[in-house]
């Protein structure tokens, strides 16, 4: 069996307007009238109109594709805008997805778009993936990915894969039977928490713009059943570096999804699988204790004069960006070995970003003994929503 | 034997190093290496048990054993993409 898709440009025609636009394609001997045929007889599915998602649709269309399918629930936000180039700045407000579909249109009105306006779940993902002959994943999040990918095994369609992290890109292609699936290389998801998000990691924008790329050129290479496709290998990117670095990943035999002896024959729970489910809830209360208050009875607090310590665990570019006056700054990080810089006997709140990292930070302190602790709910996001509405988000 | 593990992405921030030195006694094997990986670095623990460890360019079962001057890669994984 091939490693590439059985797609036949039989039927389809070319107007000479298409033929004009797709001119330097035909020209060249590895695409031709042929493989621009092939081309637009090609139905690509997207998952995710994002950082990955921006250069892959502006391309895909570009270079022709028949029919692109756009998987978001997103709207655009002033912080998208350092990266993912398929929104403007006039699109900040709107549906992902309208956006992208404008911008699609604009650049090849040829091309068909689908969009799915939802979170891909284990209950829409196959529908939605079936019609496409190709997936490119371009998800932030790992119940996202793994669903992705088992999906994309169990229909037997390629998965082509991109992730993105400060200045560190992946690709890879994951094609079962031929070549490996994303749960050979990492069968299992990082326990929560250990591996930062772009939202709390921070990305280069430029990055996914390449990352996005090579996955474009993954896939229009599917389509034409030309080159070596990047099937078995993980291609590394280091920005900083300037660097390159390819990594052989054989199928894994024992892989519970595309193994010899496969135990996973369905789409299963994702958010349970990664641990993630109830993430945002803060830690138990326990007795008549409650471990949460809200901005505006922190601002009441602080407004009538009361000793609190407010601490902010986030990193200190963030602390650059906003802060509550007064709060003292412990990286989470940094915490388990700065607990001796903060009085036990005054009410410490905790805050970070969004409540998050301050969950965990409040967990940590109480098996350390703390006892008057308390999570600000929402973080400083919902401070810069509802209190302080001059304060710099992002 | 001696070995030197590149780090990627999360590993070589919580390491705050790109390369990690560990000794081990000779034929010993990837799972020998993740354990004194843990035991050496123990921030790097929680995350090294869902990594995965690349010898001489080519992902690794826990079982394979280490050539002498093996180029070694911890890979743990990315999640970022899209938001």
């Amino acid at each position: 069996m091939s490693a590439t898709l059985e797609l036949t440009g039989d039927g389809i025609q070319l107007s000479p307007k298409e033929m004009s636009r797709y001119s330097r394609h035909l020209i060249m001997p590895e695409v031709g009238v042929d493989g621009q045929k092939k081309l637009k007889a090609a139905k690509v599915l997207l998952i995710g109109a994002g950082g990955l998602g921006a250069p892959l649709g502006l391309y895909l269309a570009a270079a022709g594709i028949g029919r692109i399918g756009l998987v978001d629930f997103d709207v655009v936000d002033f912080s998208n805008l350092q990266r993912q180039v398929i929104h403007g700045t006039p699109d900040v407000g709107r549906p992902k997805l309208h956006s992208a579909r404008d911008r699609i249109q604009a650049i090849n009105p040829e091309v068909v778009v689908d969009l799915y306006e939802t979170r891909l779940t284990a209950k829409n993902a196959i529908g939605i993936i079936e019609p496409y002959d190709l997936i490119i994943d371009g998800t932030d999040n790992f119940p996202t990915r793994y669903l992705t990918n088992d999906a994309s095994v169990l229909l037997g369609k390629p998965n082509v894969y991109g992730s993105i992290f400060r200045f560190d890109g992946q690709a890879s292609v994951f094609y079962p039977p031929h070549g490996p699936c994303y749960r050979c290389l990492y069968p299992e998801p990082p326990p929560p928490g250990e591996v930062p998000s772009c939202a709390e990691g921070g990305v280069l924008g430029i990055l996914p713009g390449l990352i996005g790329c090579i996955q474009a050129t993954e896939a229009v290479k599917l389509i034409l059943g030309r080159g070596s496709p990047l099937i078995g290998r993980l291609l590394l990117y280091d920005a900083l570096e300037m660097r390159f670095q390819e990594f052989k990943v054989r199928r894994n035999r024992n892989c519970p999804l595309c193994g010899d002896r496969p135990t996973i024959t369905k789409l299963i729970d994702y958010e349970e699988f990664c641990g993630v489910r109830g993430q945002e809830a803060p830690p138990a209360a326990t007795g008549a204790q409650t471990w949460e208050i809200t901005v505006e009875e922190l601002n009441t607090r602080v407004k009538n004069g009361e000793p609190v310590v407010i601490l902010d665990v986030r990193n200190p570019p963030e602390f650059e960006i906003c802060r509550i006056a007064g709060s003292v700054l412990i990286p989470l990080a940094e915490l388990p070995g700065r607990l001796g810089e903060l009085d036990r006997s005054k009410e410490i709140i905790v805050h970070c970003k969004s409540g998050m990292r301050s969950a965990r930070a409040v967990q940590f302190m109480r098996e350390q003994g703390f006892t008057r602790l308390k999570n600000l709910k929402g973080g400083i996001l919902a401070w810069a929503e509802r209190i302080d509405t001059e304060m710099a988000t992002y | 034997m001696r070995l030197h593990v590149q780090l990627f992405a999360r590993a070589r921030e919580l390491a705050a190093t790109a390369t990690v030195v560990i000794d081990l006694p000779d034929a010993a094997c990837v799972s020998d290496l993740r354990h004194a990986l843990s035991t050496q670095h123990p921030q790097l623990a929680p995350l090294l048990q869902r990594s995965a460890l690349a010898v001489n360019g080519e992902f690794a079962d826990d079982t394979d054993s280490l050539p002498a001057n093996a180029e070694i890669a911890l890979l743990p994984p990315v999640s970022g993409g899209g938001e």
